[in-house]
């Protein structure tokens, strides 16, 4: 019989489909685990609604839980238990290091326009606080865009939801 | 069909339908920061329809794709707001600006409902619709003195008010700082909504089960 703590390994093998560099544990999306009868139940909550890489994310835990020999039960939870408050600090400190910018922590209150319109953002290439707002979406839902005027290299910013 | 799924198909299919007419910029917004903000924006709205239709197939027995594609179009509940196409860019933005205003007044509603599971998705989708409402404030901020963007919320206020009953209907005019006009109420269609689901449904008719 395969133990929870087995399968938390084995989930953090699996990349997020769209920013291959963070596992779905760094990401903070497995809420829990549960092994029962050589049955695995896991608790996925979803980051944003539309994400593509929702059904991916999903298919691979269950492939991956099959692998351990136990049957997959993956719960799609749709409620408010994730925010990026939840991305691992190992998983921030990889986004930033492949040129993705944290998000920032949800302790600043809602997101509004002033702050992302604020130099409070840092390039995660410098780290210099001179950035500026580019576009408040990006190519994925989870990113908006962001330019260093110190280093003048554009980047992407996780939103912070 | 019980209130909590009549509730939720409503915001559904306002959802769905707004989200496919925000989608019909991609590849022609004015520039690209807009090509990408309306594409986002369109994939946003659709995955709030699309859990939102699967909270009413639990409650109706059905599916969310049955939901979304399998109806007629008489049977879809949206508000004729989201249902107007061929609009330039001013009533682009007064739409987006009026819908977010209005979404937002029953997001928090919804939030401080006694039903757990309404209350958590209202409060996961609101975390996604602060942006949405970001956008749609620093549009209608830049716009608000161009007659063209002022003639398009005129003219697409009665149709906003259609979103939302009673006091939640006075609440918009507080925001918007607007009197109350006739509304266009839920219940009727325009052949715009007709034309889209002609094109939205086409493949599940084509080929019912079809799956992808």
């Amino acid at each position: 019989m395969v133990s929870a703590e087995r399968v938390w390994e084995a989930l953090a093998e699996i990349p997020d489909p769209e920013i291959p560099v963070i596992s779905l544990v760094d990401l903070g999306v497995i809420r829990a685990v549960a092994v029962e009868d050589g049955r695995v139940r896991v608790e996925f909550t979803p980051t944003f609604l539309g994400c593509p890489a929702l059904e991916l994310m999903r298919d691979a835990m269950a492939e991956r839980i099959r692998e351990l020999g136990a049957e997959p039960q993956v719960e799609v939870i749709l409620d408010d238990s994730w925010s990026t408050d939840r991305i691992t600090a190992a998983g921030r400190e990889k986004l930033r290091a492949s040129g993705f910018a944290p998000p920032a922590p949800r302790r600043a209150g809602t997101p509004n326009l002033v702050q992302l319109r604020s130099g409070a953002f840092r390039c995660p290439y410098c780290g210099s606080t001179e950035t500026r707002l580019e576009n408040i979406f990006g190519p994925t839902a989870c990113r908006s865009l962001r330019y260093c005027t110190s280093c003048r290299q554009p980047f992407e910013q996780f939103k912070t939801i | 069909m019980t209130e909590r799924a009549q509730l939720l198909l409503e915001i559904a299919d306002d959802e769905l339908i707004l989200g496919w007419r925000d989608s019909e910029w991609t590849g022609i917004a004015p520039f690209l920061e807009e090509d990408v903000a309306f594409s986002s924006i369109a994939q946003n709205e659709i995955g709030h329809a699309r859990a939102l239709y699967e909270l009413a197939a639990g409650d109706l027995g059905t599916t969310a794709d049955e939901l979304a594609f399998d109806r007629t179009p008489e049977e879809y509940r949206c508000a004729q707001l989201v249902e107007l196409r061929r609009l330039d860019w001013a009533h682009t933005i007064a739409r987006h600006w009026l819908y977010e205003t209005a979404d937002a007044i029953r997001i928090e509603a919804l939030k401080a409902s006694d039903d757990a599971e309404l209350a958590g998705l209202a409060a996961k989708i609101d975390r996604e619709e602060v942006y949405h409402r970001m956008h749609a404030e620093m549009w209608a901020e830049r716009l608000r003195n161009e007659p063209r963007f002022r003639e398009a919320v005129d003219e697409l206020w009665p149709y906003a008010l259609g979103l939302l009953e009673g006091e939640q209907r006075e609440a918009l005019c507080e925001r918007v700082e607007r009197q109350a006009v006739e509304p266009v109420v839920r219940g009727g269609h325009s052949d715009e909504l007709r034309e889209l689901w002609e094109e939205m449904t086409i493949v599940r008719r084509s080929v019912p089960g079809a799956a992808w």
